[in-house]
């Protein structure tokens, strides 16, 4: 038998403790950051092994068997496969990528496993940022870089040591001293006009407006406190009762949910007519919909761009809106809206499902018959039927049945603004006035000082629209008949005690201060697109940088810092010589006092010169020359103490007497 | 791949000796300056550039701001890095060489001297095969032991030594060639056997034991001690009596080592031979003293003298 030797590779020495620690605490901190979208029993389960693989370190260094960690795979991939359909995607690949991250934990032994584990942590802490961008995941993830940092710091060797958490302070100064860099570099990196592959669609649908309203479906979203859009009005904001932003307008009822209108595309879609009173401009950015509708305050009467007016004034934009949106709008507050109501229009605001809700029909035709031609009239009687007819608002209606319309105002009396404005428009349909349904958004939040107004998902509201000859089109908002706070102070005050614990008053007062912040960040940060930064130097009377401009602006910035840099590395820190500040600063007296030291002259002649010609300051001269002496010339490097004396003998000489 | 490196790093260093190697020795100190720091990205610094580049498209593609202020605020903290890195080396001072003593064949102990003004972690020293790193403290002074091979008796320059550091993140490698003018020496190897120095007859004399004058030590009494050696005060503290030893340092006759008595060897062998004889006579505490062709070293003992002869061996043509 022979045995064959095998040049072995020299092994890598394993990592110590610290790093392994640092590794794990960026591990953790990148699980933390991903939580929060994870299926919870996927991160519980990979919390798990993270724990249980620091601990098993702890006790004895070595990667985990292979035995142990093809099964993790496997199971990983499985269970994002099971609960995600597929492992593409946003959602299923962030999911991947932490758990491949974390099982790397566990066959990470040498520095190089660290490394390409940093690399890969870094790389899963932006990925996080895909999913919400907001300021404070981002300060976060930004955080997450600390222990990143201090890992690799970690692996060199000879170091002076520290305590754990001050090794993360250096890499604290490190991004520090690099934000003026990285600002440069974010404000002129040319923003792409259109993505080099396909967006990420999202993969589940945010609460937000639909285009399609059945009583029962804003539940989710009053509750919902994420801001849906900010405004800032030109000049004064409008007051609150007429704050009413329409996002759709919805004709079409077949008995359950109320849908808009189907437009036809070879039709000429001309806005209706509008006759407009006081306007108002105002500009609205907008938290991504994942939907084409951009809200507009009441009646809209110009068109951002890449976006089209429907004949019913609802605003589409041609794509759906994936990223924040800002546009700049201007709106009618009085106004009289299509004061000539064609034959399309008016079937459509006419139209009711046959054989739903009798008793609603058999309600309308009695109110027709009682008030005659006076349209008005029979608006008022719903109204006051609201007002009066003991009917409650609230978030948690009782369910209805199959006339939902005849279930809610003759039983249940009880819903919040579906119900309400689904059941006046049906109403007023079967009176014979033409109506519809529009749902957007109802009064928000002043922020004092940013000057905006903040729109949250929870301020989402419907309300019903008549037409009246002669008035045209007016807004009815039948929920302000049984509920007027849900019109002045917004849905929360309506809710009344209905609403959990989190959303107490000082709480939501700080967190509408708060919002400012949001504001800025996604208005100056997020919002950063590419139109903005080719208006960067519009205050330099530069109206649009092209590409080309952007490269050499990061080109000389680049190289400027650089400069500074190269500066800052090659600054050296000259050793102080003390002894001769000190003896400097006695020449100056003694030249102040007539005694000059000639360019030849050593100090030893120059302070016997100066003794000569101050006789009584002889004795306090030759002190002080002879202690200079020994300083300079006895050692090396001057003794610490006999320097001190000698400099502040040197600090408090006085010439006292003039030479002669 | 790493032989192509390799291959890389050899052509590198003969056609652009000024970049890789300083060409000419330099006497110490040598402090290192910005025109002999060269710095490259290592392969984890390329691996994570391409990571930051990755990040970079993937954030403009989705339009995501924060990814991208983040990305460029890690990769301006990497290019910072790169001039910590610098810093590191910048300004060092290898103030003086020690070596220690060896025989050839058997690696010499140098010790490389450190000064600096700002305190500087993780330095890393190359010397031929052996490598170590350091850290040093500000206005400090740190020494660096390391281990030379060696071959041939006599004076061997110091190859370059080269200083690199990957501090701090490992992303880039900054380096500087030190050739410091100094050569260390290396003493003859003694042969491993052969006959023992001929013993002059007329010296019979100092064949007799004979007391030395030194008090070495006390020991316990023996039998047929003399009474006046008896240490009576020390004895006081004891159980039994103590006796005065003295030093015994001709026990053994004077050697006299000679060249011209090898006349039939070659020179390297007569040098390995009396490299052995004053090993042995350093060993067995003899005195000896030491004939060579051009110099004479009179009869002596101890590690002085005994090094004095295997340096004066040493450099012996």
């Amino acid at each position: 038998m022979t045995f064959w030797a095998r040049r072995k590779k020299p092994v890598e020495p394993a990592i110590d403790n610290r790093v392994f620690d640092l590794l794990s605490i960026t591990v953790t901190l990148v699980l933390l950051v991903h939580a929060p979208h994870l299926l919870w029993w996927l991160s519980i389960a990979l919390a798990l092994t993270l724990g249980w693989r620091w601990w098993q370190r702890r006790r004895h260094t070595g990667r985990v068997p292979a035995w142990l960690k093809i099964p993790l795979l496997a199971l990983l991939t499985l269970a994002v496969v099971v609960s995600y359909g597929n492992i593409f995607g946003r959602e299923p690949g962030t999911a991947l990528a932490v758990g491949l991250l974390i099982l790397k934990l566990l066959e990470t032994e040498t520095a190089r496993d660290v490394r390409v584990g940093v690399g890969f942590a870094c790389f899963a802490l932006m990925s996080a940022l895909l999913i919400d961008q907001g300021l404070v995941a981002t300060v976060v993830v930004a955080l997450g870089l600390l222990p990143a940092l201090a890992t690799l710091r970690a692996l060199e060797p000879a170091q002076v040591p520290m305590s754990l958490p001050r090794t993360l302070l250096p890499g604290l100064v490190l991004l520090a001293a690099a934000i003026p860099m990285a600002l440069l570099a974010f404000l002129l990196v040319p923003r792409l006009s259109e993505p080099l592959w396909g967006a990420p669609t999202p993969d589940e649908a945010r609460i937000g407006l639909s285009d399609s309203m059945s009583p029962g479906n804003f539940t989710d979203l009053l509750i919902d406190d994420s801001p849906a859009m900010r405004v800032t009005f030109d000049g004064a904001p409008p007051p609150p009762d007429q704050r009413y932003f329409r996002a759709y307008v919805m004709w079409n009822y077949d008995g359950r949910s109320w849908r808009r209108a189907f437009v036809r595309h070879d039709e000429m879609q001309v806005p209706a007519p509008i006759e407009a009173g006081t306007t108002i401009n105002y500009s609205v950015s907008l938290v991504p919909t994942h939907q084409r509708v951009l809200p507009a305050l009441d009646v809209p009467l110009s068109v951002p761009a890449e976006a089209r007016m429907q004949p019913d004034h609802e605003i589409l934009a041609d794509k759906p809106v994936n990223d924040p949106l800002n546009y700049t709008l201007r709106s009618a507050l009085g106004y009289r809206l299509q004061p000539d109501l064609d034959d399309r229009a008016r079937r459509l605001g006419l139209q009711r499902p046959i054989g739903f809700n009798p008793r609603t029909l058999t309600l309308a035709t009695q109110w027709r018959q009682r008030f005659g031609n006076n349209d008005a009239a029979i608006v008022q009687a719903a109204l006051s039927l609201f007002h009066d007819g003991g009917f409650r608002y609230t978030l948690a209606p009782a369910p209805l049945g199959r006339d939902a319309v005849d279930d809610f105002l003759f039983s249940t009396h009880e819903g919040f603004c579906e119900h309400y404005s689904s059941a006046f428009t049906l109403l007023m349909r079967d009176a014979g006035i033409p109506a519809r349904v529009v749902t957007g958004y109802q009064g928000g939040y002043w922020n004092k000082f940013g000057n905006y107004l903040l729109v949250r998902n929870s301020d989402a509201h419907a309300w019903s629209e008549v037409w009246l000859a002669g008035r045209g089109w007016i807004r009815v908002d039948p929920t302000g008949a049984v509920r007027p706070e849900r019109v002045s102070l917004g849905a929360s005050a309506a809710a009344g005690d209905q609403l959990s614990w989190y959303r107490t008053d000082w709480l939501q007062g700080m967190r509408n201060r708060w919002d400012i912040v949001n504001r800025w960040w996604a208005q100056g940060v997020i919002g950063f697109d590419s139109l903005r930064q080719r208006g960067l130097l519009t205050p330099f009377g530069v109206r649009d940088i092209d590409t080309a401009t952007l490269g050499v602006l990061l080109a000389i910035g680049s190289v400027l810092f650089i400069a500074i840099g190269l500066g800052w590395a090659l600054l050296r820190k000259q050793p102080r010589d003390g002894l001769r500040t000190a003896l400097r600063e006695l020449e100056r007296k003694l030249a102040r006092a007539g005694i000059v030291r000639r360019s030849s002259e050593g100090p030893q002649h120059y302070l016997s010169r100066a003794a000569r010609a101050l006789p009584n300051q002889r004795d306090e001269l030759a002190t002080l020359m002879k202690s200079y002496l020994e300083l300079r010339y006895a050692n090396n490097m001057p003794a610490p103490e006999p320097l001190r004396t000698f400099q502040r003998a040197a600090r408090e000489f006085r010439v006292t007497s003039v030479v002669k | 791949m790493r032989d192509l490196l390799q291959r890389l790093q050899t052509w590198a260093e003969h056609r652009l000796p000024a970049l890789t190697r300083y060409r000419r020795s330099e006497t110490l100190p040598i402090e290192l300056h910005r025109r002999r720091i060269y710095i490259v990205p290592t392969m984890f610094g390329l691996g994570f550039s391409i990571l930051l580049l990755v990040m970079m498209v993937g954030a403009l593609n989705y339009s995501n701001n924060a990814a991208l202020l983040l990305t460029c605020l890690l990769g301006a903290a990497s290019s910072t890095s790169m001039l910590v890195g610098f810093r590191t080396l910048d300004g060092l001072r290898l103030s003086h060489i020690r070596a220690g003593h060896a025989v050839a064949g058997q690696p010499i102990e140098l010790t490389l001297v450190f000064e600096t003004v700002r305190a500087r972690s993780s330095i890393r020293v190359d010397l031929d095969d052996a490598f170590t790193a350091f850290a040093i403290e500000a206005d400090g002074t740190t020494t660096v032991k390391m281990i030379l091979a060696t071959t041939y008796r006599g004076w061997q320059p110091l190859p370059r030594i080269r200083l690199w550091t990957t501090w701090p993140l490992g992303l880039f490698r900054a380096w500087s060639w030190l050739y410091p003018d100094q050569s260390v020496l290396v003493w003859p190897r003694p042969e491993s056997a052969g006959p023992p120095p001929r013993a002059p007859a007329d010296d019979a004399r100092h064949m007799r034991l004979y007391r030395g004058d030194e008090l070495a030590a006390l020991r316990d009494y023996r039998a047929g001690d003399p009474q006046r050696h008896i240490a009576w005060k020390a004895s006081a503290h004891h159980d039994n009596l103590l006796v005065k030893d003295f030093e015994q340092p001709q026990s053994h006759p004077q050697w006299q080592l000679d060249w011209r008595q090898l006349r039939s060897m070659d020179n390297e062998s007569r040098i390995a031979r009396l490299a052995r004889w004053v090993g042995e006579a350093q060993a067995q505490r003899r005195s000896y003293s030491l004939w060579l062709p051009n110099s004479e070293i009179a009869a002596s003992s101890g590690p002085l003298h005994y090094a004095h002869c295997m340096n004066m061996l040493a450099q012996l043509p």
